[in-house]
């Protein structure tokens, strides 16, 4: 006990006396969540709208002023031909081109349909799906004035049932996006600072040779490792409270589950990630080896996370890879947890999976360090 | 109760670093490993130290096997790696204590076996180790490797890259140490500081040539060395070297150390060569052999 708590505390004055790595733990991590959710929001704005209005009636004018009222759409200008339009969206100067055809009007009255030509820009695929759905639902909605403005003309339309669907928005329900990622977002800090600095620290010792003057004296395995883990573990719970405290105070984000819940789930999970950490390290000999290791699988937890793509729409393969992902279950317990309110038996599933994915990843860490080559 | 090595080899990929070493040193014994660099002295420490498991060959430390014992063995050791590998960011009294502690033992409890060396860098105990000067840097290794009062002590070129007062000191305190009945193996490229060993054992290429007392290895060089000096050394070399009788010509200083091929050799003889060749101030004398000499000759 006497040495494990010697090597906390040592491990401790280590990581204090570096100037470079406290910033480095600390303050970016922060700076990043201040940044990151306020940029990192699905919601597009500002898209750069032109049309061509081949019909120039009411009825033409008045769905291009709907697209002009939308808070979406900046309508910048009426294209005369669509050679124009096309070539002004190869410059990168629109991003959507409504196309209106002749007799819009006309074949609108008369027929009771017409097409439109909408043509999107989708470098940005993303984007693109986006400003798609935005386009459509003022479509609909002028579809919608168009139907009852031929009742009121009197024209003989089928009695056609108007359904009008109102979405609610549960657990977020302004569809807020920082609600929905801060809590993502504070998992990836956690996970970040927690993976580096375990998978650096005993490359470190490694090279420095102090590893070399501690695999001679008596020291047993289990209690290097406690020793060497349980700080980085005290310093992703204080990354927590301080990135759980910004979201509170600067984004006003929920936190309507138990806070010893969330806590409980992530030393659980902190524990992943250190064995995770400890192993590449065992793996390795220099400190770029083990940080290259360790940012490859990052980049895969990161973008495998359904943080930033949701899980479902990936192909069958992808999804099996993501039961694997660490960060996936700490990205939902965390939203169910803050956002929905969710209980001990809620997360259960989550729980176990990670529970289980700790006793594997830190069972093969004590394994593959060994005191002799 | 000392270090018992024997037939012990081992390979690295297609590198033979040791090649059936057997050695004993003696419980309380001040044993000496010279050899060139690349010569597996590290090697041969790794595998007493329990850090490498030798292909073939037994060892025993302190009556321990390296083997099957290895724990008992890294409780009874000390080690001093040729490289600096304390903890830089640590002072010099958090270095100490962590090394007491992770031994289970105190500063305070075995404070007389360090006191010596400890008290030379006491007014620093508060400085970190990596602001120690190279002299200083070790004598707190040394403190580290003493800290829980090993039987047997291994210093893997404690002295390289130390300036020659250190190196000094370095020797007295093994030889202190020794009074005290630790068991020190310690490795050297410094031919001079083989003297100070009680017994040396010559390494190359993962092989022992000789084992012996600093004077008897000395003793044992077959032929009679004679000092060569003259106005040019370069040309002096390379004269030597085309020399008839020449048997071995080493710089050795500001002298060539010269042995000849046959046994009836006059310094007059080679006097009489070297005039011819047009050198001037010649000096050739008669001298004793020293372990250099003594490893040139095994090594040829």
């Amino acid at each position: 006990m006497n040495i494990i708590r010697y090597i906390i505390q040592k491990e401790f004055r280590q990581i204090f006396r570096n100037k470079a790595m406290l910033p480095i733990i600390f303050v970016m991590p922060l700076i990043q969540l201040i940044i990151l959710s306020n940029a990192a929001t699905f919601e597009v704005k500002n898209i750069k709208f032109g049309y061509i209005d081949n019909d120039k009636t009411s009825f033409s004018r008045e769905l291009i002023e709907k697209f002009n009222a939308s808070t979406y759409f900046n309508v910048l200008t009426d294209y005369p031909t669509a050679k124009m339009a096309s070539s002004a969206m190869l410059n990168g100067n629109v991003d959507v081109v409504l196309e209106i055809p002749p007799y819009f009007e006309r074949n609108l009255l008369k027929d009771k349909k017409t097409d439109l030509s909408l043509t999107i820009n989708a470098i940005d695929g993303a984007a693109a799906g986006v400003e798609n759905v935005y386009a459509s639902q003022i479509v609909q909605q002028f579809n919608k004035k168009a139907q009852i403005d031929f009742r009121l003309q009197g024209v003989a339309i089928d009695q056609q049932q108007l359904i009008e669907t109102i979405p609610l928005f549960w657990y977020n329900e302004t569809l807020n996006y920082k609600t929905f990622m801060v809590p993502g977002i504070l998992v990836l800090l956690v996970t970040m600072i927690t993976l580096f600095l375990s998978g650096m620290n005993v490359v470190r010792e490694k090279e420095i040779g102090t590893l070399e003057q501690i695999n001679v004296t008596p020291i047993k395995k289990y209690h290097f490792i406690i020793g060497k883990l349980f700080p980085f573990l005290v310093l992703g719970l204080v990354l927590l409270t301080v990135g759980l405290i910004i979201a509170k105070l600067l984004f006003n984000i929920p936190i309507i589950g138990s806070i010893t819940l969330m806590y409980g789930y992530t030393i659980i999970y902190i524990l992943v990630i250190l064995g995770i950490g400890l192993f590449i390290s065992n793996y390795t000999e220099t400190q770029q080896q083990a940080m290259f290791i360790a940012w490859f699988f990052m980049v895969i937890f990161i973008l495998m996370s359904g943080l930033f793509t949701p899980i479902e729409s990936m192909p069958k393969w992808a999804q099996i890879l993501t039961e694997f992902n660490p960060i996936k279950y700490f990205v939902q317990v965390m939203r169910m947890v803050m956002l929905k309110g969710a209980g001990f038996t809620d997360i259960i599933p989550q729980l176990l999976k990670t529970l289980l994915y700790a006793i594997v990843m830190n069972g093969l860490a004590v394994w593959s360090y060994k005191k002799v080559s | 109760m000392g270090i018992k090595v024997i037939n012990i080899s081992k390979t690295y990929d297609k590198i033979k670093a040791l090649e059936n070493i057997s050695f004993e040193v003696k419980p309380g014994e001040l044993f000496g490993l010279i050899g060139p660099d690349g010569a597996g002295k590290t090697t041969l420490f790794r595998i007493l130290t329990t850090l490498l498991i030798a292909d073939t060959g037994e060892a025993t430390v302190a009556g321990y096997d390296v083997v099957q014992e290895y724990k008992s063995i890294r409780n009874h050791v000390g080690y001093m790696p040729g490289r600096f590998s304390l903890y830089q960011d640590l002072t010099v009294e958090e270095n100490l204590n962590f090394f007491a502690t992770i031994f289970g033992t105190t500063i305070e409890e075995n404070y007389d076996l360090i006191k010596d060396i400890y008290v030379q860098i006491e007014p620093f105990k508060n400085r970190r180790a990596g602001k120690l000067s190279g002299g200083m840097k070790q004598k707190l290794a040394l403190s580290c490797a003493l800290i829980h009062k090993p039987k047997v002590l291994f210093l893997d070129e404690p002295t390289t890259g130390v300036d020659p007062v250190s190196r000094k000191e370095f020797w007295e305190m093994l030889k202190r140490l020794q009074k005290k009945n630790i068991t020190i193996l310690v490795s050297t490229p410094y031919m001079d500081e083989a003297e100070l060993c009680d017994r040396i054992a010559l390494i190359t290429d993962g092989k022992i040539l000789e084992i012996d007392t600093p004077e008897a290895i000395k003793s044992s060089f077959p032929k009679k060395i004679y000092r060569v000096k003259s106005s040019g050394t370069f040309q002096l070399i390379q004269d030597l070297g085309a020399y008839d009788k020449t048997h071995s010509a080493y710089p050795f200083g500001e002298y060539i150390h010269f042995t000849s091929t046959s046994t009836d050799f006059k310094a007059k003889d080679l006097v009489d060569f070297l005039k011819e060749k047009n050198h001037s101030n010649i000096e050739v004398m008669e001298t004793d052999p020293t372990i250099e000499d003594t490893f040139m000759e095994l090594s040829k």
